[in-house]
């Protein structure tokens, strides 16, 4: 019963992390473009970028 | 440079195709000082850029073409389109809490059914409740919303009998989870949600999709024009800004933004977006142009003598939106089933309450069973039926290159049994073909294709299409100079060679050119608006899929007949989108369900009015946004495709409602007889859903 009052709580915390990270980043727009994604990994960046 | 200086613009890039194009584009874009930043979408082919607010329209699309890319600008996107991809993304939030509830409820549940008891039960029990409340509050109002709505105009859907079941069961398992009971159901609650709202979401995505890539087609003709100031400089005016007695200049190769009569300037017109008219018709000062039509041969001048609303194009608008409510009175084959099933699941409820009370059960154990009831007849595997078929079905047809609007087009699709087809850009390509390419010398060709590939005008670019085929090279010129409305001049090793407009051949207003060395002709090549390559097979395949086909066009009898010989068909000529609107009614009426395909402006009204419609990628916009679906490429073969996926993909909803079925006629039984414990109903509701979702995936495989 001891174990359960430690596993339970981080058992949920653990899924409400997983969930707060989905929603953070359907907010960045991580899922807009998700067959530009798969593409971007072969873009080269350009030397000198301004910031 | 302040960022609130900025102003955000998108484009439509339909040619990005690979990682190489959407560096270049980053890259190369913010290369001009005034575009600060450009971040291309690749699933949906756009261009986002930031750019200071004194860049004109021809500029960035300037910024476009010398990297190598068409670029369509796109207006600020209706508030419909957002709120639509608002709902897409509040469905997925609730997927997404009604996911992690459920995972985390189960992981108790299966404590409580493996034996825990006592406190432990009721501890999990609490826990449960505690992660349900709240998702059923959050992720079900989608249900409950549209459940309200329903009541509220006294009529029932699929929604009511989910949300009164979802409310009963989670009030239900509350009180019993208060007074020590053994059996809760908020996983069986929350599994429901989980499952319906996939649904639901797999439907909005795929509007979503297919939406998306309309967007990405629509040229958005016409969007602006080059006005005459009073100064005599042109400036960019939008196609909303012009105004009567504004003098546009239009270059050839443009498309008209406005009605307006030609004040300079003499050209021909391409009409057949308008009108289905294949052939080009003369302007001279004096003749009324109409927006949506293309400038061929050379810049004209024309004062505008309406814009917006009032053009002719608004007229057909109109027709458009009435031909429309038509179809809006479709019912989908889910709400069909809904219709029979809410009440019957309501009144079993109902029944299993009365007979468990009359049996003197008591309200508490009579309740809890008519809970059951409702929990196991609500339709898990009706919600995912339809979507889940559907969208499979959209994504094998996306490949292929047909896009679906949505999933009511496939059901309406799979029920035709008459196509009535437009032939200027439907049955045909809709541009101009070089005919006999293959009897000139290679000389001549190679001179040809290096003139020709110096123009932008529609028949030096069909020469240039026609020519590549043939496996040429262009032949090396020097000075080359294009005069509008007479065509190209270059030097080739001392002479002089034109490519132009013909002389004295008497070819009247056939489409030709004529490619000359030192004034002396050598070779006249005639165009003709050609036969889509598969038409022939297209048409024979919806004959034997059951499909009578007639064409219906605006174009005149002479130019309709050899297409309706070769193709054995009959032919209706001469038709306005009045007329074509009257022949589908006609039709309707004696019980045909009529495919209309098409792709002119005038043909809009029909495409909104038939039972279900397509339209070729080249079609106008106007098309494109009336057909329920979009066809890319040359080949007419995917509306067969197309049609025959439909009927395959309905045929698999019906599987899917059997299945829903058989699986009731087992379950309600045991529910009505109290034997179903959270256990059995979890694992009967995610086994149906799990069978569905696979039959569905069968379709897959079904298109080659």
């Amino acid at each position: 019963m001891n174990g359960l009052i430690l596993l339970i709580p981080i058992a949920l915390g653990l899924g409400l992390l997983g969930l707060a990270a989905f929603f953070w980043s359907l907010r960045q727009g991580q899922f807009e473009d998700l067959d530009g994604a798969a593409l971007r990994i072969l873009v080269e960046d350009e030397e000198e970028r301004i910031a | 440079m302040t960022a609130a200086a900025l102003v955000e613009r998108d484009f439509a890039v339909p040619d990005i195709r690979c990682a190489g194009c959407i560096a270049k584009l980053e890259q190369g874009l913010v290369r001009d000082r005034r575009i600060a930043a450009a971040r291309v979408n690749f699933t949906e082919r756009r261009v986002h850029l930031s750019c200071t607010p004194d860049t004109g329209m021809p500029d960035l699309i300037g910024a476009f073409s010398s990297l190598g890319f068409e670029a369509h600008p796109i207006g600020t996107g209706p508030d419909e389109a957002d709120a639509e991809a608002e709902t897409s993304r509040e469905l997925l939030r609730a997927v997404a809490v009604s996911g992690f509830a459920m995972m985390n409820i189960m992981l108790l549940s299966v404590s409580v059914w493996s034996g825990a008891a006592g406190a432990t039960r009721d501890l999990f029990h609490w826990l449960s409740a505690a992660i349900a409340l709240p998702t059923v509050a959050y992720a079900g109002r989608p249900f409950f919303r549209s459940a309200w709505r329903a009541l509220r105009h006294r009529r029932t859907n699929m929604d009511v009998p989910i949300s009164i079941g979802v409310l009963l069961v989670s009030v239900m398992s509350l009180y019993e989870t208060a007074t020590h009971g053994a059996h809760a159901y908020f996983d069986g609650a929350v599994m429901l949600l989980f499952f319906l709202l996939c649904g639901r979401w797999l439907d909005s995505v795929m509007r979503d999709r297919a939406r998306g890539g309309v967007t990405a087609l629509l040229r958005n003709m016409g969007t602006g024009a080059m006005v005459f100031q009073h100064d005599r400089a042109t400036q960019w005016v939008d196609a909303t800004a012009l105004e009567p007695d504004m003098v546009m200049l239009v270059a050839a190769g443009e498309r008209l933004a406005a009605d307006g009569v030609v004040t300079s300037g003499s050209s021909s017109v391409d009409l057949s977006l308008l009108t289905g008219e294949s052939a080009p018709q003369a302007v001279r000062p004096g003749d009324v142009v109409h927006a949506g039509t293309l400038n061929l041969d050379a810049p004209l001048k024309v004062r505008v003598t309406a814009a917006g609303a009032d053009t002719a194009i608004a007229d057909i608008a109109r027709l458009m939106g009435e031909a429309a409510q038509g179809k809006s009175r479709y019912v989908r084959i889910a709400d069909r089933a809904a219709r029979l099933y809410a009440p019957a699941v309501h009144c079993l409820a109902l029944l299993a309450f009365a007979g468990w009370m009359v049996a003197g059960a008591g309200w508490h154990h009579s309740l809890l069973i008519a809970a059951a009831v409702l929990i196991i007849t609500c339709p898990c595997a009706l919600g995912l039926a339809v979507p889940a078929a559907q969208i499979v079905a959209a994504g094998a047809l996306m490949r292929k290159g047909v896009l679906i609007k949505d999933g009511s087009a496939l059901e309406r699709l799979s029920e035709v049994d008459l196509a009535l087809v437009d032939k200027t850009g439907t049955l045909t390509l809709g541009r101009p073909e070089a005919l006999d390419l293959g009897q000139l010398d290679v000389g001549v060709k190679s001179l040809i294709l290096a003139l020709a590939q110096s123009s932008r005008h529609p028949l030096s670019e069909a020469l240039t299409r026609g020519l590549q085929a043939f496996d040429v090279r262009p032949a090396e010129l020097a000075s080359i100079r294009e005069t509008p409305g007479f065509g190209v001049e270059a030097r080739w090793a001392g002479h002089v060679v034109t490519l132009g407009r013909p002389v004295g051949t008497g070819l009247g207003d056939a489409l030709a050119t004529q490619f000359a060395v030192d004034g002396r002709p050598v070779a006249t090549i005639r165009f003709a608006d050609q036969l889509r390559p598969d038409a022939h097979g297209a048409v024979d395949a919806l004959r034997e899929a059951g499909i009578a086909a007639m064409i219906l066009s605006g174009d005149r009898a002479e130019a309709v007949a050899p297409v309706a010989r070769e193709l054995g068909l009959t032919a209706q000529t001469g038709m306005s989108p009045q007329d074509k609107l009257a022949a589908i009614a006609r039709q309707t009426a004696v019980g045909h369900k009529v495919l209309m395909l098409g792709d002119g402006l005038n043909d809009g009204p029909a495409l909104a009015a038939g039972h279900a419609s397509m339209a070729p990628g080249s079609a106008s916009d106007a098309g494109k946004n009336a057909a329920d679906c979009i066809f890319l490429g040359d080949r007419l073969m995917p509306v067969v495709e197309t049609v025959r996926m439909a009927r395959r993909t309905q045929a698999v909803v019906r599987q899917n409602f059997m299945l829903a079925i058989v699986y009731n006629v087992v379950a309600v039984p045991l529910a009505f007889a109290g034997l179903v414990t959270p256990l059995i109903a979890a694992i009967a509701m995610s086994g149906s859903s799990l069978l569905v979702v696979g039959n569905a995936l069968r379709l897959r495989g079904a298109i080659r």
